[in-house]
């Protein structure tokens, strides 16, 4: 885990373990990322891939390993955690939006309370991100209001508001229904095709084959396959790979 | 390119190499536990700066003597000991009855304020001016009203004890408290629990009793016993119908000699009656956590 990463790299990780008491959740995962790459986690649930999502955002802490953004090591405890978390975007496979605010509201919160942008600019910033994800008529709704699909857009928008320099999506579309799907992630590869670098966990691997760069199966907490789509979905070198695969197929 | 470890021929089994934490990782626990010590020293610290300060301005103030033997005499604290605690036994009996008494009593006009339906219009009505009434009335008021009142009435077989008016009357006006806080509960259960299990084929009076209730009691657990610590104080209030309680028998002590440390003595005596209750209050809030909130993470 001590060989240094690609200097080009925006996240390497290192060696990275966590485990919540006796149960190793993730051991010793490794992944690199270049900036305006997608990497698609895959993997049965409970392999690991959200807590994998949550250690990068700094929401778990971990047991060992390394994650450098941009060169500089932020599990390290002196590392300012929100300032790491302002540079990333984080969204929920349950959106996580906040009730009690309006739609717009939401999408303003960070901007003026953690950058300290003016109301003015801040709802023009955040009515230009809504626009982006074409919910800008609904700016003055409440999240309730909405279908899980615009409510989901309305969390990218949230997180996509402060420019971040890597996205995590985690399983965004998995409590979608199918026709809403589509528009997730026709807009995710809008971002991607606008150069936003993002890892993403999910079940859609179609979307995983066409959409990103690099593709890790995860199991019981390791990578056990990484590589480009057309290798870890095409032609899987592991039998475990293999049997996930399958029986997603059928 | 993401690197994951060196394919092997079979799946690692994460059990067979046992783990030690890596150089840079000790080093990040040799940190966050200086960090740790840190923090212990500053707030040992602060603690003892503060409670000096506080002890030496009230001790060099020019009443300070004569506040001493007044309020802080140890003579006159073990003298009247025994009678302030005997005084407190009364509080804790009524403080124990009438805590039953008024949660079953809360629950019911709780539970009467959410019956939905027309028939049951009289029970809401009852229950709604029941709970504006006495939750309007000041505690005192009604503790004269009901202790000095009713006994005069002379009603034949009705008891005169000061005591058990004066319950009554903290019964009566806890009860429409603990009341509203039973109601947020329940209507804070989200109404797909409650479709849920009418859709399995249970009445409403099963749903409330087997769904709704146990989640509402888990929720609102906290200010419960936030008001059954209001309570414990609040028993004390009887002293103003001249019952023996814990005040009242400091006051006793005191009107012989005007020291009035049978007052302290019956306030540490009531703070270490609560101390337990509000250490379990916490207990209960922290092991619950967000644990039933409805949310997901």
């Amino acid at each position: 885990m001590s060989e240094p990463s690609t200097p080009t790299a925006l996240l390497s990780v290192r060696g990275l373990r966590k485990s919540f008491g006796s149960n190793v959740v993730l051991n010793d995962v490794s992944l690199e990322i270049e900036p305006g790459q997608c990497v698609a986690l895959i993997g049965a649930s409970g392999s690991g891939k959200s807590t994998l999502l949550r250690c990068i955002n700094l929401l778990e802490q971990v047991d060992d390993g390394v994650i450098e953004l941009a060169g500089r090591d932020i599990a390290d405890p002196r590392v300012d955690a929100d300032q790491v978390r302002s540079r990333m975007g984080i969204v929920f496979q349950a959106y996580n939006l906040f009730p009690h605010l309006s739609v717009l509201d939401n999408v303003t919160l960070a901007p003026r309370r953690v950058h300290k942008v003016a109301r003015a600019e801040a709802e023009k910033r955040s009515m230009t991100m809504l626009e982006r994800v074409g919910l800008a008529d609904k700016a003055k709704a409440r999240p309730d209001d909405l279908s899980g699909g615009q409510q989901q857009r309305v969390a990218i928008a949230r997180a996509m508001v402060n420019s971040p320099e890597l996205l995590l999506l985690d399983e965004v579309t998995s409590a979608l229904d199918p026709e809403l799907v589509g528009e997730v992630l026709d807009l995710l590869r809008d971002l991607r095709a606008e150069g936003m670098t993002m890892i993403l966990s999910t079940h859609e691997m179609g979307f995983a084959r066409n959409v990103a760069d690099s593709v890790c199966f995860l199991d019981a907490g390791r990578i056990l396959e990484a590589g480009p789509p057309a290798e870890v979905l095409g032609d899987p070198q592991q039998e475990r790979t293999r049997q996930f695969l399958s029986r997603l197929a059928s | 390119m993401p690197l994951g470890p060196a394919p092997s021929a079979s799946p690692p089994d994460p059990s067979d190499e046992p783990w030690s934490p890596s150089q840079t990782e000790l080093e990040r626990r040799a940190f966050r536990q200086s960090r740790t010590k840190r923090s212990a020293v500053i707030s040992a610290v602060s603690t003892i700066v503060v409670g000096g300060l506080v002890i030496w301005l009230v001790t060099r103030s020019a009443g300070w003597p004569r506040v001493q033997t007044t309020f802080f005499s140890w003579d006159k604290a073990v003298e009247s000991f025994p009678a302030v605690l005997k005084g407190l036994w009364l509080n804790i009996r009524i403080m124990l009855i009438c805590g039953v008494a008024i949660v079953v009593l809360g629950l019911t006009l709780a539970i009467m304020r959410t019956l939905r339906g027309p028939i049951f219009f009289p029970l809401r009505l009852f229950a709604t001016v029941y709970v504006d009434l006495f939750r309007g009335l000041p505690l005192l008021l009604l503790l004269l009203l009901l202790g000095l009142g009713v006994p005069a009435l002379r009603l034949p077989g009705v008891t005169i004890s000061l005591a058990f008016w004066g319950g009554v009357a903290i019964v009566l006006s806890y009860s429409a408290y603990v009341a509203e806080v039973f109601r947020a509960g329940i209507e804070s259960v989200h109404p797909s629990q409650r479709a849920a299990s009418r859709a399995l084929g249970l009445s409403h009076g099963q749903t409330l009793r087997h769904v709704v209730l146990p989640q509402a009691v888990r929720r609102v657990m906290p200010p419960l016993m936030n008001d059954f610590v209001s309570l414990q104080k609040d028993s004390g209030l009887i002293a103003v119908l001249g019952v023996t309680d814990a005040i009242q028998a400091a006051r006793i002590e005191t009107a012989s000699d005007f020291n009035y440390t049978p007052y302290v003595v019956a306030g540490v005596l009531f703070i270490c009656l609560t101390i337990p209750t509000a250490r379990l209050t916490d207990h209960i809030a922290k092991k619950q956590g967000w644990h039933g909130a409805g949310g997901t993470l």
